[in-house]
């Protein structure tokens, strides 16, 4: 046992170190519940930010929500917006400082319920944000109820047989509509569940950023994610469960990525 | 051959339990301990430490990011 302590001992020093939390990530214990995908998305959007060397430059506006304190973990300026008003905000901030980078983080019922409007027109205007959407299927914070994104069949604290067409509707997919706007420059569904994905959302999060830098529209970055609690599995099963379910309603990949190429096909002809 | 060792430290205190890291590690070197932190989670902790390569992939699914890794390369 000894040799094999002396043996971590020997691998465990500074020189060797290959991952270390982001010091944009302060030591505030997260309150989400234990696997949530919130943190993950989290720790990527503060590696971004610090590996681009943006951390004095950038404004993150939080919503309601689960992620409502997201601005208790990350060490840059934070605006908390009323509920669904994250792009309204948003959008005002960088009109008024735009030589910052400014991204709002919202869940699908704040984003896609209450605040529908203030997200399409503000992709619609092509605002130089940076958008970037849990869509973990139902409204965590508030006990589980159903979202506008609650799969037909799952079953949610007002759904309790399961989501019906005839009275709830069908999920929307947000993110495709949002990507038909010419506002949108850069538009992707991506997930947190395996290193792999991981590390695919982190560079998806880093595009739209440099994107921002562009100025050429609106970068939206959906995470379809879990909620452990709302869905009331574990989280190894809730990432089973997302993959099953979510992913082929939610496929991942990008959705648009053509800057606002399209924008000239609403121009006039003639004056 | 040079083989690559690794091991990682995780911040028991932060450590919610979820067992992310458990499924996610190619070698089976993680499991949750029997024992609680001091918020009544059993955290997750080497239980195969002579397994681990330091590929990163318990802390880059970690939410609460807990999981610090070290990785050397050492004589086989
Ligand atoms: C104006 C207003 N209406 C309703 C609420 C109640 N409320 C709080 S959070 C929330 C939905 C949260 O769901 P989501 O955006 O999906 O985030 P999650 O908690 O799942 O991350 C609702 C309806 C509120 N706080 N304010
Ligand atoms: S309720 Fe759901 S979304 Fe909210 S912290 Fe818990 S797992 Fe995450
Ligand atoms: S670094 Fe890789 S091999 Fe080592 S414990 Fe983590 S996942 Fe397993």
């Amino acid at each position: 046992m000894s040799v094999l302590t002396d043996r971590i001992n020997e691998i465990i020093k500074p020189e060797n170190l290959v991952y270390a939390k982001s010091p944009l990530l302060n030591d505030d214990l997260m309150h989400y519940c234990p696997g949530c995908s919130h943190g993950v998305v989290h720790r990527l959007i503060a590696e971004v930010i610090e590996e681009m060397g943006i951390q004095e430059q950038t404004i993150g506006v939080s919503p309601v929500g689960c992620a409502v304190f997201a601005y208790n973990y990350i060490d840059i300026d934070w605006q908390e917006a009323a509920h669904g008003r994250a792009p309204a905000v948003a959008t005002g901030i960088k009109r008024v400082m735009p030589e910052k980078y400014v991204f709002s983080y919202q869940g699908d019922g704040d984003l896609a319920a209450i605040g529908t409007a203030e997200t399409f027109h503000a992709v619609n205007r092509g605002e130089n944000i940076v958008m970037i959407f849990i869509n973990n299927a139902i409204y965590g914070m508030t006990g589980g109820q159903m979202a506008p994104t609650t799969l037909v069949g799952q079953i949610t604290s007002t759904t309790p047989h399961g989501r019906d067409v005839d009275l709830n509707g069908y999920p929307l997919r947000i993110t495709e509509l949002l990507a038909q706007l010419p506002g949108a420059a850069y538009v992707t569904r991506q997930s947190v569940q395996t290193p792999g994905a991981v590390r695919k959302t982190k560079k998806a999060i880093r595009k739209a950023f440099e994107i921002q830098a562009k100025k050429i529209g609106t970068a939206f970055v959906e995470v379809v994610s879990t909620c452990s609690s709302g869905w009331k599995l574990s989280p190894v099963d809730s990432n089973k469960w997302m993959e099953e379910n979510m992913f082929p309603q939610y496929p991942l990949g990008d959705l648009k990525d053509t800057g606002r190429a399209d924008a000239e096909l609403y121009r006039i002809k003639a004056k | 051959m040079a083989k690559v060792r690794g091991a990682v430290v995780v911040d028991n205190d932060v450590c919610k339990g979820c067992n992310l890291c458990v499924v996610a590690c190619p070698t089976q070197v993680l499991a949750l301990n029997r024992n609680v932190n001091n918020k009544g989670y059993h955290y997750s902790y080497m239980e195969n430490p002579e397994n681990c390569n330091g590929c990163t992939n318990c802390s880059a699914v970690c939410p609460d990011s807990c999981i610090t890794v070290y990785r050397v390369k050492a004589e086989a």
